[in-house]
């Protein structure tokens, strides 16, 4: 059999790989992007033990491997009466591990917030939730809008690693073709492709909403109806 | 004239760690009346200014405003506490106060910005915001702006819209933290038109500004301020040309140098 007809032969299970690549990864990134965010608020309390251990989290997650985090959780945690299916196991790590440099950059964005726009609306008298979702969030999700693709798209690329703990994503189809077939450079070849157009898709998709993000930012562009 | 004036400041003193910006400070301003607070950097006039509406929480002193007093649930001086955060939002809506750095918002329309306060914090329907919206940018001039973003507005242009966003509100008081310091020499001008016709409507204001001119012939009245005290105050001719303090002279012959070419 050529290539080709390899892959063509394999593609149901290629398919269904790359659907469970897609899947993990968008379920990993919304997991991380609300501990990112629960995070980065909780920080602004001023409860000390709080903040040691949302410290600790984020050293933790940003100073060990992924490989070794998910060995962990799926692994280790059965001695400690966690139990979770390989698929679970593994959102369930992306996120957390999404979540600590989520939580950084939002920090950030909390932190180069304009004073005087908050000020402002306080002067008003909006309440601190409003200032939140009205000013703060939106002004804020501009600022650190490419941080965020940045991390989504290093997160798509750590789904490989879910294989190893028998996740049956694209990098685990590939593996078993490979061993049936002995062909490895199609294998490789269709995961290279796949993971291109795939951070291709996420890059152009996400340019093209931080173009209307920061739209309010461009003298030259026309007016926007109210 | 009211028997209570509009606000009373009695005594203020506020101070950033060791540094005393405000040194008992008094004054009364008066419905309708526009006064100016004028002296150098660091003189604590802006501080005073935001004492007012407690963007800056002020130590000891009062600060009372139609006689409520603010920032601080009405008690003898020792066992003060600070309002809840409820109370204040409510006393501070019916105070516009107008920054040197505007501060509009950046990712809403000019139109929006105007309505955002309406919406949020008097509870309009969008229409009605729309309709007392239109009205506000109609009065600085500004209707055929009123979809632009405010970044791709001239500072003139976002110090006015900064004006209609609090006049929206309808306040019955209206302060300014140095409205036109940030603008170009030549768009100082439209916003202090704007201004005049605020005074000229008996708005009652409270201008921390370097626009001696303005102070000249829009303020009613000048307060003068030096190291965190008032050391001259009255009718803005008689502090201007008159005053007998040495500060004042001194402070404004440096002005008339500069402004003299």
């Amino acid at each position: 059999m050529n290539m080709l007809q390899t892959l063509w032969h394999y593609a149901p299970l290629l398919l269904s790989g790359a659907g469970v690549t897609l899947w993990t990864w968008l379920l990993g990134s919304v997991l991380g992007l609300a501990i990112g965010a629960s995070v980065a608020l909780l920080r602004r309390l001023p409860v000390r033990p709080l903040q040691w251990v949302l410290r600790i989290y984020i050293e933790i997650i940003r100073g060990t491997p992924f490989l070794l985090q998910l060995f962990l959780l799926y692994s280790g945690g059965p001695s400690i009466g966690i139990r979770l299916s390989a698929l679970t196991a593994g959102v369930v790590c992306l996120g957390v591990h999404a979540g600590a440099y989520f939580a950084e950059v939002f920090r950030a964005g909390f932190e180069g917030l304009p004073k005087g726009q908050i000020e402002a609306a306080s002067s008003f008298g909006m309440t601190s939730f409003q200032i939140l979702y009205r000013i703060s969030l939106p002004t804020m999700l501009v600022a650190i809008f490419p941080s965020i693709v940045s991390i989504l798209i290093s997160l798509s690329k750590e789904t490989v690693i879910l294989s190893i703990i028998t996740v049956p994503n694209l990098m685990y189809q590939v593996q078993s073709m490979t061993v049936e077939t002995y062909s490895a450079f199609s294998g490789i070849a269709a995961l290279a492709v796949f993971y291109w157009v795939f951070v291709e898709c996420v890059a152009r998709f996400s340019a093209l909403i931080e173009y209307r993000l920061t739209l309010f930012a461009r003298r030259d562009s026309a007016e926007v109806r109210a | 004239m009211n028997k209570v004036p509009k606000i009373a400041i009695r005594d203020v003193c506020k101070r950033f760690g060791t540094l005393t910006v405000l040194d008992g400070v008094s004054l009364d301003v008066h419905q309708s009346e526009v006064v100016c607070l004028i002296g150098a950097s660091g003189s604590g006039k802006s501080t005073l200014l935001r004492c007012i509406n407690f963007l800056e929480a002020y130590d000891a002193g009062e600060i009372r405003i139609d006689g409520h007093l603010m920032g601080y649930v009405d008690a003898a001086q020792k066992q003060r506490r600070p309002m809840s955060d409820r109370m204040l939002r409510q006393a501070r809506r019916d105070i516009g106060f107008v920054f040197q750095q505007f501060n509009l918002w950046p990712h809403m329309s000019v139109i929006q910005n105007v309505m955002e306060p309406l919406l949020r914090v008097r509870g309009l329907s969008a229409e009605v915001a729309v309709k007392r919206g239109e009205v506000a940018l109609d009065r600085v001039g500004l209707t055929d702006k009123r979809n632009s973003y405010p970044l791709r507005l001239s500072g003139g242009q976002q110090q006015r819209v900064a004006i209609a966003r609090a006049l929206a509100m309808e306040p019955s008081l209206m302060l300014f933290d140095e409205p036109t310091s940030s603008l170009d020499p030549e768009l100082v001008g439209e916003v202090l038109q704007v201004m005049k016709g605020l005074a000229a409507e008996g708005m009652t204001m409270v201008v921390v500004t370097h626009e001696m001119g303005f102070a000249a012939h829009v303020a009613d009245r000048v307060a003068f301020l030096d190291r965190g005290r008032i050391i001259d105050v009255g009718p803005s001719q008689q502090v201007l040309h008159e005053s007998k303090e040495a500060r004042v002279q001194q402070f404004l012959q440096t002005y008339h140098d500069r402004t003299n070419f």
